[in-house]
């Protein structure tokens, strides 16, 4: 399939915003002007066509790819085919560029669920797996390093002061004696400044709860990383690398796909595993237990059991953010 | 045809000066083309190139752009004293200040466009054919004024400059309102400007109710010291005339705003020092430096200094009416303003990160290259454009006067 995608029509790109003819369309002979008016109708419309010409002259000189790519439509506008054609392209793109068949969903969120995270903060001792096995499954760039989890080393007696937080830690072994381990990314907050502040409206927050990012709509203009206090946020510098045998090719079109340079990411709770009923990889890796994942509306699942029964925190609650990502102490 | 023939005699007056005239346009030309290669090496290889990383995601081109905008803003405003004080050549002062804004929006598009990691799809954000997430974000109100803001001046501009080379006069109907307008639309931009940051509430260096008076403050320290410079090389080099009280009135002016500046910033330090919550650390990072990490301190020291001293010199009514103090008062405060604004408002904002992480952001040489070229861009088009307005403004052009018989000889903002 994804080889044929080549040969699809361009996607995003509608007649009207290129072909000159249709905008002969868009200004119809008014059938009361004079035959004057006629003639300055008609050579304003052959200025706007050429005009029109002059425009596609401009994208002609691309190639179909980088075409097709400039013209893309926001996806949240896009029918249910035009997501299937997306897919395809994305597929082909990958194929092109990585040698590998992908498998690309677009699948929507599931009826009545409304995921939620939970960390014991008692439980972690800094091993930095989840960061790790992240970056894997989200396709993140290994150079320039992208991580979507940063631990922080905090020192014990301080508690929680995200100030004082060291991402760099760098002892022996793991748990320190003095410290302990605040690991943080995106808190899919309800009340999301990331959103709010998007020009262009190409991030936002699904039904189930998950903040996710157009990566074909994004300008790349970093509001969202200023907006976010987490800085959960980043942003592709340079063109991602990630070698062609470590690409997971598990992919949602709205989550670990390829980026390109100049667009921003986000963790997404794992979108293309979460929306197939399967955990996080972060949740997956923990090697004692410290990470729960589950359904907010589901009064049976384990994260909504540890809110009723454990006492929950969530960061910088002063921000009114609302996160959906819950810290407590388990032990 | 008009328009051909206008067109024709603006070419010719913007291609006829002097040896000092096209050296300045080929050294603008040079820093333009040295500037735009390294925009080609960023374009290419992305914003890796610059020092910008996760930890402070704005720069030197956020810094600059902020800066700018207070230098569009407030040009403009100076044509609220000229028709109060009644300084003369009101005309002269509103359309050099509408040059100044314009010069200064392109700069500021410039930087936010550089900035960008996909310049390319700016067109999403244009209502109907993109989207705009308007009125939630705050950067889409920004677009949305700083855009009508140069396409009144240079509506403005346009008119006068086009009526001025056929030698008839402006109409005045047309002109007055939106010259009247483009005094709160100035104010505005500075506003929004100051609220896409006071708007976010992870960063307490910029969410400050003090930010945006802050920022009008400043802007009338800093766009005035531009307009005091520029009056007087254009006394020098034509025939234009302003009164010396008016040069005076304006310092005085600019005394005020430097005191206001100086009793805002005052009462920031006063609230972050007195009692020194978490969010000191930035105020820290910028005064004194950090754990160590003290690159702003030499910057933050000069703005402060150089606040101080231009105040006092405009301070004294002797050093005030002195034309070399008053001269040295303008390029410190400007300096101060451009320093304070730039790297001293977005640097510590994000320094720490919202991890309490000390990244710490020195421009590097390509960012440094493509601020010149854009700084070279802003001077090429006022040069330009005061090239066509001088000979206007010097009525050379002016055959048959009050030809229309619509607009007044010296209408302006009296009308």
């Amino acid at each position: 399939m994804p080889s044929e995608g080549h040969k699809l029509p361009v996607l995003g790109a509608p007649a009207h915003r290129c072909a000159p003819e249709v905008v002969e369309e868009a200004f119809p002979a008014d059938p009361d002007n004079s035959p004057e008016q006629e003639v300055e109708a008609r050579s304003r419309r052959e200025f706007l066509a050429n005009m029109g010409l002059a425009a596609a002259g401009v994208l002609a000189g691309c190639s179909e790819e980088q075409r097709e790519e400039f013209l893309r439509k926001k996806f949240t506008e896009l029918k249910p085919d035009e997501v299937q054609e997306r897919i395809a392209r994305l597929a082909a793109g990958i194929e092109k560029k990585w040698n590998k068949t992908a498998t690309l969903s677009a699948k929507g969120p599931m009826e009545g669920v409304l995921f939620g995270y939970g960390l014991d903060l008692s439980r972690c001792i800094g091993c930095r797996r989840c960061e790790y096995a992240c970056v894997k499954e989200n396709n993140q760039s290994r150079d320039p390093q992208s991580h979507w989890i940063r631990v922080l080393e905090m020192e014990k007696g301080r508690g929680v002061d995200l100030e004082m937080g060291n991402p760099y830690y760098d002892p022996a072994v793991v748990p320190d004696p003095d410290h302990f381990y605040v690991p943080v990314a995106c808190q899919q907050c309800s009340h999301s400044p990331c959103t709010r502040v998007c020009p262009v409206g190409a991030t936002w927050m699904e039904p189930d709860g998950i903040v996710v990012i157009d990566y074909d709509w994004c300008i790349g203009c970093r509001s969202c990383m200023a907006s976010c206090p987490y800085g959960a946020r980043h942003f592709n510098w340079a063109e991602p690398n990630i070698p062609a045998e470590e690409l997971n090719l598990d992919m949602h079109v709205l989550g670990n796909r390829p980026r390109s340079k100049g667009v921003v990411e986000k963790c997404t709770f794992c979108i293309q595993r979460t929306r197939e009923g399967r955990y996080p990889a972060c949740v997956e890796i923990c090697p004692v237990g410290a990470r729960k994942f589950g359904n907010l509306l589901d009064p049976q699942s384990e994260i909504s059991k540890i809110i009723k029964q454990k006492r929950v925190f969530v960061l910088k609650s002063g921000l009114r953010t609302e996160p959906k990502f819950y810290y407590f102490y388990g032990l | 045809m008009e328009l051909f023939r206008t067109l024709k005699l603006a070419l010719k007056t913007i291609t006829t000066g002097g040896l000092a005239y096209w050296g300045w346009l080929a050294l603008l030309a040079c820093l333009i083309a040295w500037g735009g290669a390294a925009y080609l090496t960023q374009f290419n290889e992305g914003l890796i190139v610059t020092n910008m990383r996760d930890q402070v995601s704005w720069a030197f081109y956020i810094g600059n752009f902020t800066f700018l905008v207070g230098v569009a803003a407030a040009a403009v405003t100076l044509v609220v004293p000229a028709y109060v004080y009644k300084w003369g050549p009101i005309k002269e002062v509103a359309i050099l200040g509408e040059i100044l804004a314009i010069s200064a929006i392109v700069m500021c598009m410039l930087f936010v466009a550089v900035d960008m990691g996909r310049p390319e799809r700016v067109w999403h954000l244009i209502p109907g054919i993109g989207h705009m997430n308007f009125p939630h974000s705050v950067l889409a109100w920004d677009v949305l004024v700083l855009n009508m803001y140069l396409v009144l001046n240079g509506v403005i501009v346009a008119h006068v400059l086009y009526r001025g080379i056929q030698g008839k006069p402006y109409n005045a109907k047309f002109i007055v309102p939106l010259v009247l307008f483009s005094i709160p639309a100035a104010v505005s931009i500075h506003t929004v400007t100051a609220f896409l940051y006071a708007g976010l509430s992870g960063r307490p260096f910029w969410n400050a109710s003090i930010l945006a008076p802050r920022f009008i403050a400043s802007a009338f320290c800093s766009g005035p010291a531009i307009m005091l410079i520029l009056f007087q090389i254009l006394q020098r080099t034509t025939k234009f005339a302003i009164k010396n009280e008016a040069m005076e009135k304006i310092a005085e002016l600019m005394a005020y705003f430097m005191f206001l500046n100086l009793f805002l910033l005052g009462a920031e330090v006063f609230k972050e020092y007195y009692w020194q919550t978490e969010h000191v650390v930035h105020f820290q990072y910028l005064f004194s430096g950090l754990h160590g990490h003290n690159a702003l301190v030499p910057f933050s020291t000069a703005f402060v200094v150089c606040g101080i001293a231009a105040f006092i010199l405009f301070l004294i009514p002797a050093t005030r009416k002195n034309t070399v103090t008053r001269n040295i008062g303008c390029l410190l405060i400007y300096a101060s303003v451009y320093i304070e604004k730039g790297l001293g408002l977005v640097i510590p904002g994000m320094t720490p990160d919202m991890l309490g992480e000390i990244y710490e952001y020195t421009p590097t040489l390509i960012e440094l290259r493509v601020g010149a070229a854009i700084f070279s861009i802003g001077f090429l088009v006022f040069t330009l454009l005061t090239k066509l307005a001088i000979p206007i403004m010097n009525g050379e052009f002016a055959k048959k006067p009050g030809v229309d018989g619509h607009a007044p000889a010296e209408p302006a903002v009296a009308a």
